[in-house]
């Protein structure tokens, strides 16, 4: 099959690939990009645990072509630290422990960071319908929501008086 | 045991470190068993079976071998036929031929799923290609789909050679009928003032790990393999691949990769086997890793039952006979935990009359797994919905006959000796006085409902390695895969040994090779069993330290002490020196320091847990909202109470979620009709409140620590505690799973009816 | 998944240049939350993908109170639930496109995609049909406009051409004391496929109603129009009793399957539930449109 060369943007770097068409953007990331931080757990957009920013947008990257990527901005749990500094929602889930397998949490990580950076100030309702499209098997979603709420209150703690 | 029984002098255990596992998996880095690549390495798919019944005529996969890419297919007729004969495995017992039939069909394909060929290509796209090549001629047979079916006279028969020894020479879907008593049950109902009849239904239901199975064999020339996999138990991995495909089992390698979820389904082989199997064939590394619906169709689930409960009790509520009938579906091949269920059914209380028969029968679905405190879910949800029906007829309080019934110290177990110290009493008493359970429910279609659960938990044999590094850090070494935090615990139990900081113990999980066997991560049994090891272990390593130090001081071993992290001499003014203060030294102290320990371990300690649920359902359409949930849960001792509550709250979850809407939908053909996760409906994010914890700690007095294992009683509660708690809010007493909307409103439905008709012959 | 080509064109123009070359064998897609699904399991085997969000007409956004609603057959779910003039003159509308699946499905699906996926339990379209939405075709014979309701046949099948791609919906402006609304049963509280989804559209004068609209998802073949319901509604004030008899009415009118998301008889029966819960929120709103 005849490959396709794409362009993309790449946690802030740009990157060049190549892949068939029928390579979803996850297969590109993992199998082609080594970056298997997204992990893959359905296939059919039900689970989460493929999640990235597309864009800006959170969207399952088992439902989204490789080949679509071409110009666009991705950022995938590889992007979230800052060098050795771990970004707050990051922080927060490790304190709260909102992890156990942890094979759901960089989906989550990035569907937070989603909701976070338009909102600021979510309602724990908010926090819910945000991360539905996230499966947690482990830890019944309660510390989850618990960090980021948390996270968020730190980040406007940090906006008023940092 | 040491020193290290009172409360008071614990620095470590009790408190909440960050895991150390938690970095790399915040930042993607933690690598699963999917994240394997290797050079060379081919992919592998699994053809499976479009029937739940049906004779393999012929397989022809000439087309798809021919297909470009395509370097290997494989059929039963390659695998050995295997020892028709049953082998301890952890919580359950394995068959060799069963295992081997379940994971590549021989003669017969016995359910839909159930793997007929794999196909090894260089891409997964051509492997799948591949799959579609492959010509399979099935006869179709006659499913059998439930338990009364498969029980049934001249019940179309899955296993030919399946003999049970009540039956004698006759062939049977019933592969086991275990039975338990106690007293005189009759009797026991003749002393009642109430008695409780009913029967009730549950449906298979799917552990649901987010991790899809996965594994990477790699077979060298020399006959030597290793296979990367996302198991809880490699050493059960080696064991059954070994046992599968005939080799030694000291030829197979099996490394664990971090786990994405297990719940008991990742105890056993699937992938495993086959992808060594492909990879024997092509001398080429194989990855393979399952779809959703596969996981689906093929692996894991619980049995579906049916359970009919007859209790009886004073005007008191005093529970004076129990009589139980079970019948678990195993599904294709024999093992479902109905034996487990017999043995939890009333474990938490002390009832002096009992009879409980257990069926094992095979069905035309998949094998069953273990599934967090296997059994015990079914049938707590027909117990302590009948429990909750004496209380109201009793009129008092449903927590009340829990404790007025409730086990205690000396209480003997249905199925073995007295208990030890548990804490049941205590969970029931935790959740009365709670401020959720004190609180007012107000509003129409709420209600309340209790229900407890019982766990024994499990020992088995661990082993640990404590390393003492020249800094004075060290690092634990275990063979048990966490799945939700165990690394942590463990090396928080050595840090507490040691006088170390937790951040300066690094928790290491490691092959098969490189660790003395451990059994497989389940039975709550990590932080119990290789908990002990580790603590072991340390003391181990901690006595050395103690000879090196009495070496350098010159003194007798008997006269070093220590404490608060230092070690001192008792009979000299030599200086005292911290743990990495003497590591520096041991170079010149006669070299490195290693501690290590082997268990197998006994003086378990069964959990209990107790759980408050309030509902609120729409009437008009069946639809339960959760609106509070509160779980109580002895856990002996907390190590790292965040995960203890992670496990509270985890086990809580997959009890709601196979209350309301977890089931496995097939139709009359045994075709499963919900293979994907949209229609398998796991609780999402908000339909669930917080799940609020109350940590129990009764130390189990068959451990230095007073650890009983945490993982798996929270699931049993939850369906009987909905149950309850619906009846509360609606009336109507819901005796099968899941309580569905369409479930729930025709009953209401019905009810409104029943009470309509009667006021109609009232008013006529 | 079987080999294809992907195709990213830059207007319509190409869109339609390239459907009319390849036909059957080109499927014009957007956010691939239905079709990757069912290219993954074999059911849809398209040579080429038409990449239609590439072309920018089919991300037109635009509201005009006395023209109306124009939205690009390609524009997210997400914007449209989230768009201001969407929420305050179109609820309904607004509703339904934020039930679709999660943040993650909504930030892919279009409401072209939904409506050409054809499934019966499409969320968007009830309440487009209830709207008298019109979808814009285009082929290289030009542009033809088709009322919603009617365009899809059965499960899958539509009426659009093979060589006619969605480029945009049309929905009329917002009237005086009119409003619409969605509701839809589903088991959890998101990530579900309807069971039973209402679209409704009234308006009132005063307490009377004067138009109804009421349009029934995932209970038959097709999106049902429930004309008895209707019918009967028009002229009547909105009274508990009305409703419910309109709502026994839109029952009678659905007719379901058993599958295994839900039976035949619950399904009827959600109908009248969600029938009535819709049309008392509709009217509510309505009222509220009144000044």
């Amino acid at each position: 099959m005849r490959k396709v060369a794409v362009q993309t943007t790449l946690n802030g770097e740009p990157v060049e690939f190549l892949c068939e068409p029928r390579q979803s953007l996850l297969e590109v990331l993992r199998d082609v990009l080594n970056l298997t931080g997204t992990k893959e757990g359905c296939l059919t957009g039900d689970c989460g645990a493929c999640s990235v920013l597309f864009d800006g947008r959170v969207v399952c990257s088992c439902l989204v072509l490789g080949v679509e990527a071409q110009g666009a901005q991705i950022q995938t749990v590889e992007g979230l630290a800052h060098g050795n500094e771990l970004s707050v929602l990051q922080r927060k889930f490790l304190e709260h422990a909102a992890l156990q397998c942890g094979i759901c949490t960089p989906g989550f990580l990035i569907a937070a960071k989603a909701l976070l950076d338009h909102n600021l100030n979510p309602s724990e309702s908010e926090v819910r319908y945000a991360l539905a499209g996230n499966l947690c098997r482990c830890t019944g979603y309660d510390k989850i929501v618990r960090a980021v709420m948390d996270a968020a209150k730190e980040m406007r703690e940090r906006e008023a008086y940092g | 045991m040491g020193s290290h029984t009172t409360e008071s002098s614990f620095r470590v255990i009790g408190t909440r470190p960050i895991r150390h596992d938690g970095v790399e998996k915040v930042t993607g880095r933690a690598k699963y068993g999917a994240d394997y690549y290797v050079a060379g390495m081919l992919h592998g798919k699994v053809l499976r079976s479009p029937h739940a019944h049906a004779r393999i005529k012929s397989i022809d996969f000439s087309r798809a071998l021919a297909l470009p890419g395509v370097k290997a297919v494989v059929t039963g007729k390659d695998l050995p036929e295997g020892e028709n004969k049953t082998v301890p495995l952890g919580e359950m017992t394995v068959n060799p031929r069963y295992l081997g039939q379940n994971i590549l069909a021989r003669d017969k394909v016995l359910y839909y799923g159930h793997a007929v060929a794999a196909v090894a290509a260089i891409s997964p796209h051509i492997a799948e290609q591949a799959l579609e090549l492959i010509e399979v001629d099935y006869e179709v047979l006659p499913p059998v789909l439930s338990v009364e079916q498969a029980m049934a006279e001249g019940a179309p028969i899955l296993h030919p050679d399946l003999r049970n020894e009540e039956l004698g020479d006759v062939p049977t879907n019933v592969a086991k009928h275990v039975v338990l008593t106690r007293g005189d049950v009759e009797a026991g109902f003749r002393e009642a003032h109430f008695i409780v009849e009913r029967e009730f239904r549950t449906s298979m239901v799917h552990q649901g790990y987010i991790e899809p199975h996965n594994a990477l064999a790699i077979y060298n020339a020399d006959g030597k393999a290793t296979i990367y996999c996302s198991t809880q138990g490699p050493f059960e991995v080696r064991g059954m691949s070994a046992a599968v495909l005939g080799l030694p089992v000291g030829s197979i390698k099996v490394v664990p990769a971090e786990i994405g979820g297990g719940f008991g389904g990742k105890t056993t082989v699937y992938l495993e086997p086959l992808a060594l199997l492909l990879a024997m064939k092509t001398g080429q590394p194989v990855k393979m890793v399952m779809t959703r619906s596969e996981v689906l169709r093929a692996t894991g689930p619980t049995s579906g039952s049916l359970i009919r409960v007859k209790m009886g009790c004073t005007k008191e509520g005093k529970i004076t006979a129990a009589k139980i009938w079970m019948a678990y579906e195993a599904g294709a091949f024999p093992g479902s935990p109905v034996g487990a269920a017999t043995m939890t059914v009333l474990a938490p209380y002390a009832i002096p009359n009992v009879q409980i028969d257990g069926y094992d029968v095979v069905v035309n679905k998949p094998k069953t797994a273990a599934y967090r405190a296997p059994g015990a879910t079914n049938a707590a949800f027909a117990a302590e919905t009948v429990i909750d029906e004496l209380a109201e007829l009793c009129g008092i309080d449903p927590l009340d006959i829990r404790i007025l019934n409730g086990a205690r110290e000396g209480t003997p177990h249905p199925a073995g000796p007295p208990y030890r110290r548990i804490g049941f009493i205590e969970t029931c008493e935790a959740i009365k006085a709670s401020e959720h359970y004190r609180s007012n429910l107000e509003g129409p279609n709420r209600g309340r409902g209790v229900a407890s659960g019982f766990w024994f938990n499990a020992g088995m044999q661990s082993a640990a390695v404590v390393n003492i590094h020249l800094d004075g850090t060290a690092s634990v070494v275990t063979g048990s895969p966490d799945i939700g935090g165990t690394r942590a615990a463990c090396a928080m139990i050595a840090a507490e040994v040691l006088g170390l900081n937790v951040e300066d113990v690094r928790p290491v999980v490691t092959d098969t090779d490189s660790i003395g066997h451990t059994d497989v991560t389940g039975g709550s049994r990590v932080t119990f069993a290789t908990g002990m090891a580790v603590f072991r272990a340390a003391e181990d390593a901690l006595a050395q330290l103690k000879e090196r130090a009495a070496k350098l001081w010159e003194c007798k071993v008997e006269e070093v002490e220590f404490r608060d992290g230092k070690f001192y001499c008792k009979t000299n003014n030599a200086t005292p020196l911290s743990v990495s203060e003497l590591a520096k030294r041991l170079p010149r102290l006669g070299g490195p320091v290693t501690g290590r320990a082997t268990v197998n371990a006994r003086g378990v300690g069964p959990s209990f847990a107790t759980c408050c649920i309030d509902v609120e359902v729409d009437p008009e359409t069946g639809r339960v909202q959760i609106l509070r949930c509160t779980v109580a849960q002895d856990a002996g001792r907390a190590i790292h109470p965040a995960y203890v509550e992670g496990q509270m709250q985890g086990g809580t979850a997959q009890g709601i979620g196979w209350a309301l809407n977890e089931e496995y939908i097939y139709d009359s053909d045994g075709h499963l009709m919900n293979s994907t996760l949209l229609d398998y409906r796991m609780p999402t994010c908000p339909d669930l409140p917080m799940i609020e914890t109350i940590i129990v700690e009764v130390p189990n007095p068959g451990h230095p620590l007073g650890v009983r294992g945490v993982g798996e009683v929270s699931i049993v509660p939850p369906p009987a505690a909905i149950a309850n708690a619906v009846y509360r809010a609606v009336g109507v007493r819901m005796t099968e799973l899941p309580m569905s909307p369409a479930r729930l409103w025709k009953a209401i439905a019905q009810k409104e009816s029943t009470r309509s008709g009667l006021g109609r012959a009232q008013h006529g | 998944m079987h080999e294809f080509t992907y195709v990213a064109p830059s207007s319509v123009e190409e869109i339609v240049q390239f459907l009319a070359q390849h036909r059957e064998k080109a499927r014009p897609f957007c956010g691939g939350t239905d079709i990757l699904v069912q290219m993954r399991s074999g059911v849809r085997r398209p040579s080429y993908l038409l990449d239609v969000k590439t072309a920018p007409e089919t991300r037109l956004f635009e509201f005009d109170p006395a023209k109306g609603l124009r939205i690009g057959a390609a524009v997210p779910c997400a914007d449209v639930s989230a768009d201001p003039a969407v929420r305050r003159y179109y609820p309904g509308l607004a509703e339904a496109a934020n039930l679709i699946g999660s943040v993650q499905i909504r930030n892919r699906a279009s409401l072209g995609g939904n409506l050409a996926n054809a499934s019966p339990a499409a969320d968007t379209v009830p309440a487009l049909i209830a709207l008298g939405a019109k979808a814009v075709l285009r082929s290289v014979q030009g542009q033809r406009e088709v009322p919603v309701e009617g365009f899809v046949t059965a499960p899958g099948r539509t009426i659009l051409n093979a060589d006619e791609v969605i480029t945009e919906f049309v929905i009329p402006p917002p009237q005086r004391g009119g409003a619409d609304a969605y509701l839809r049963f589903v088991p959890r509280n998101e990530m579900d496929i309807a069971v039973a989804g209402v679209g409704v559209f009234v308006k009132m004068e005063g307490q009377r109603c004067v138009e109804a609209r009421i349009v029934l998802g995932a209970v038959g073949p097709t999106q049902i129009v429930a004309s008895e319901a209707m019918a009967y509604l028009r002229g009547r004030t909105l009274n508990e009793g009305v409703v419910s008899h309109a709502a026994e009415l839109a029952a009678q009118a659905a007719s379901p399957i058993d599958d295994v998301r839900g039976t035949r008889e619950f399904r009827r029966h959600l109908v009248a539930v969600l029938t009535r819960r819709s049309l008392l929120a509709a009217a509510k709103r309505a009222q509220a449109n009144q000044s």
